[in-house]
């Protein structure tokens, strides 16, 4: 609790001014200390004139802040000129009076020294140049200039006394120094000024040279501990953040197709994480590509911004190749949906590639975003550092939800060759790993997920299919040979057709003769119960026939016994009448 | 000191002695009352006397006064004298405490 409350009175006293700069407010917690002096040191065309005055500039249009820019190298025709590039438009801010440009010559050559002096024609056109324009910020580039036409003993006070004056007018200051050796400045400046130094450094390495800036000491402020790359172009300076964001990512639940029914599938039957960071490696002509298009497709078709990294081909080629696979990704470069980002790794660096990407994505607001391959870009400079910025680069990513996905020729055989391509994978959520599969000289694709955190992913490899519909999986055949795939299994699966139609033939045929069997017998029954019937017709018959008799010898029987008694009764007649 | 004040700020001019217009025009420029600028004058003054009499015209400008001044000529460190003629434009800073760097300056010597 006590804890808490003393950051809280830390956070009211420090008030920043913030700079308007890309990335620069991120590393400094909000900009540089107001009212305060910043040092700002660096060697030769580091960028220490630049970063001043587009200070000046953002503050003047963004903040309403004017602000005086006191040069004591350039004159204001060359400031105006050597920042025209930069897109500043210093003319009209000078004319709004929002900026104003005095430029201070000191030419040692013109002085001769005889006795003590001061700073005040400074301090007073200092005063003026501030009134004048009502200025919050000011600007002096650079002090060296002081050491150089004027006597040490006699400035450094005066310096001292500058600083003390910057603080008393409340005014943000920034004064640059050359660097003596990376982090300090020539002329110990820093000791006048104890509350921000910022160091500017450019450095050459394999011939690339890259920007880099470190807050050296920012009192009482949280600020980024690294280095980090900076660029200038026509939009001016950007710094690429690269702050360890993980403890505030908040974590999406939605879940994005991956454009391939079958993958969707093997990843619990919904396909990616929202916001999470998917590496399909595999090595060349597996088919990532096919994959991150495919992807890049089915988020597009939802009206789902997307960004497309090509590192390898140009956009047109990506174009026109995906097109033979039935994924037309041109009418979505049109409707602006998809925005495609390709340049050779070589041109420059990788800091420089994710400027450009970062601020691309701070224009055009994609959710997802391909990179195409990573391992180009690794290939530009030094691992260790390399897999740092790329882990910085996910987390900004993830920080702002943007789904991301690498390819990369890293194969688990790589990755036992070196082991520190290992770390990719562990900055990754999703890690799909195509492969050939080679048997019977022919080359087929296998594909896996390695890992899927967060999700219950399929085990199983599957044979990977590019038709002219797009991307298909297959299940992986198993015979008792082992797994088949392609022509192989399409060979097993012909056999094993052939013996079953075979077999089907064979029952078939075993049918029809237990069908004739049954006719036969079926035609025997009949015949038999035919004679089985007339038997019993010609039995009837003789039964009838018996009858008869048997009814007729009855009679005949009665009828002899009548005609006995008649005959009887007669001849008893006769005998009496004999008698 | 109130004789300084009174001198500050305006020129001091030496009557040229046979020319219309005096080899030496010079502008010291000052800071009011700070120390180093009341030893200038005091200094300038006394050179001026000692050394250029009836042959210099001396402009005296308080930069709090004419801070417009000070910007088109380039002041930085005060006191600073302005040596306008003779040519070429030289500058000499300080409290002119050093008279033989001034006069030298001045190619007095």
């Amino acid at each position: 609790m006590a804890l808490k409350s003393k950051e809280k009175v830390l956070n009211v006293t420090l008030k920043k001014a913030p700079s308007g700069i890309n990335g620069f407010d991120e590393i400094t917690d909000g900009g540089l200390p107001k009212g305060r002096p910043t040092i700002i040191c660096g060697n030769t065309g580091s960028g220490k004139t630049v970063i001043s005055m587009e200070f000046l500039v953002k503050g003047a249009l963004m903040y309403n802040e004017p602000g005086v820019f006191m040069s004591f190298e350039e004159t204001k025709e060359e400031l105006a000129t050597n920042t025209e590039s930069l897109h500043f438009n210093l003319d009209s801010l000078i004319k709004k009076g929002k900026i104003y440009i005095e430029y201070l010559e000191i030419d040692k050559s013109q002085n001769i020294a005889a006795g003590r002096y001061d700073l005040e024609g400074l301090f007073v056109r200092l005063q003026n140049a501030i009134t004048r324009i009502g200025a919050k910020r000011v600007v002096l580039d650079s002090l060296d200039a002081l050491f150089y036409g004027f006597d040490n003993n006699a400035i450094r006070p005066e310096i001292k006394r500058l600083f003390k004056w910057l603080k008393e007018k409340g005014v943000t200051a920034i004064i640059t120094s050359e660097s003596d050796n990376g982090f300090s400045t020539k002329n110990g400046l820093e000791q006048y000024v104890a509350d921000c130094v910022i160091a500017l450094d450019n450095r050459t390495v394999n011939q690339t040279t890259t920007r880099r800036i470190k807050i050296v000491k920012m009192r009482g402020s949280v600020h980024g501990i690294n280095e980090y790359p900076f660029t200038i172009d026509a939009n001016g300076i950007s710094v690429l953040p690269l702050m360890s964001q993980l403890a505030n990512q908040s974590l999406s639940t939605v879940r994005i197709s991956s454009g391939v029914k079958d993958l969707d599938g093997m990843l619990d039957g919904k396909g990616f994480f929202e916001g999470s960071s998917i590496l399909v490696s595999g090595s060349a002509g597996t088919g990532k590509t096919s994959i991150a298009i495919s992807l890049i497709n089915a988020t597009c078709l939802k009206k789902i911004r997307g960004l497309y990294c090509a590192f390898e081909e140009s956009s047109s080629q990506i174009a026109r190749n995906m097109r033979s696979i039935g994924l037309d990704i041109e009418p979505y470069i049109k409707s602006g949906v998809l925005k495609m980002y390709s340049s050779r790794p070589t041109i420059q660096n990788l800091e420089l590639h994710l400027i450009a990407i970062q601020k691309i994505i701070e224009e055009f607001g994609p959710k997802i975003i391909v990179l195409d391959p990573i391992t180009n870009l690794i290939s530009e400079g030094i691992n260790t550092e390399i897999r740092q910025m790329l882990a910085h680069f996910v987390d900004f990513l993830k920080s702002k939800n943007i789904t991301v996905l690498f390819t990369a020729a890293i194969t688990l055989e790589t990755v036992k060759s070196n082991p520190s391509d290992e770390g990719i994978s562990a900055m990754v959520d999703t890690w799909i790993l195509v492969r050939d599969i080679e048997t019977n000289s022919e080359r087929n694709r296998g594909i896996y997920i390695l890992k899927s955190r967060g999700m219950n992913h399929s085990t199983q490899v599957r044979e990977f299919v590019i038709t002219d519909d797009g991307l298909a999986l297959l299940p992986i055949y198993i015979s008792a040979d082992g797994i088949l795939t392609g022509s192989a299994k399409l060979e097993h699966t012909l056999q094993k057709e052939e013996q079953r139609k075979l077999l089907q033939n064979d029952i078939k045929g075993r049918k029809s003769e237990i069908e004739r069997k049954r006719k036969v017998m079926e035609e025997n029954i009949a015949l038999l119960k035919t004679n089985l019937e007339s038997e019993v017709a010609v039995l009837n018959q003789i039964k009838v026939e018996g009858e008869l008799l048997a009814k007729s010898n009855e009679r005949d029987k009665l009828e002899i016994t009548d005609l006995r008694n008649k005959i009887r009764s007669s001849s008893e007649k006769s005998k009496s009448r004999n008698k | 000191m109130s004789e300084l004040k009174r001198k500050l700020p305006g020129s001091i001019s030496g009557k040229p002695l046979n020319r219309g217009r005096p080899e030496y025009i010079l502008r010291l420029f000052v800071s009011g009352i700070l120390q180093n600028s009341v030893r200038a004058v005091r200094n300038v003054s006394r050179i001026c006397e000692e050394h250029l009499k009836d042959n210099y015209e001396l402009e005296i400008i308080d930069i709090y006064q004419r801070p417009d001044l000070a910007t088109s000529e380039q002041i930085i460190v005060v006191p600073v004298m302005i040596i306008k003629s003779p040519l070429p434009e030289r500058r000499i800073i300080g409290d002119l405490s050093n008279v033989s760097m001034v006069l030298e300056a001045l190619n007095c010597l």
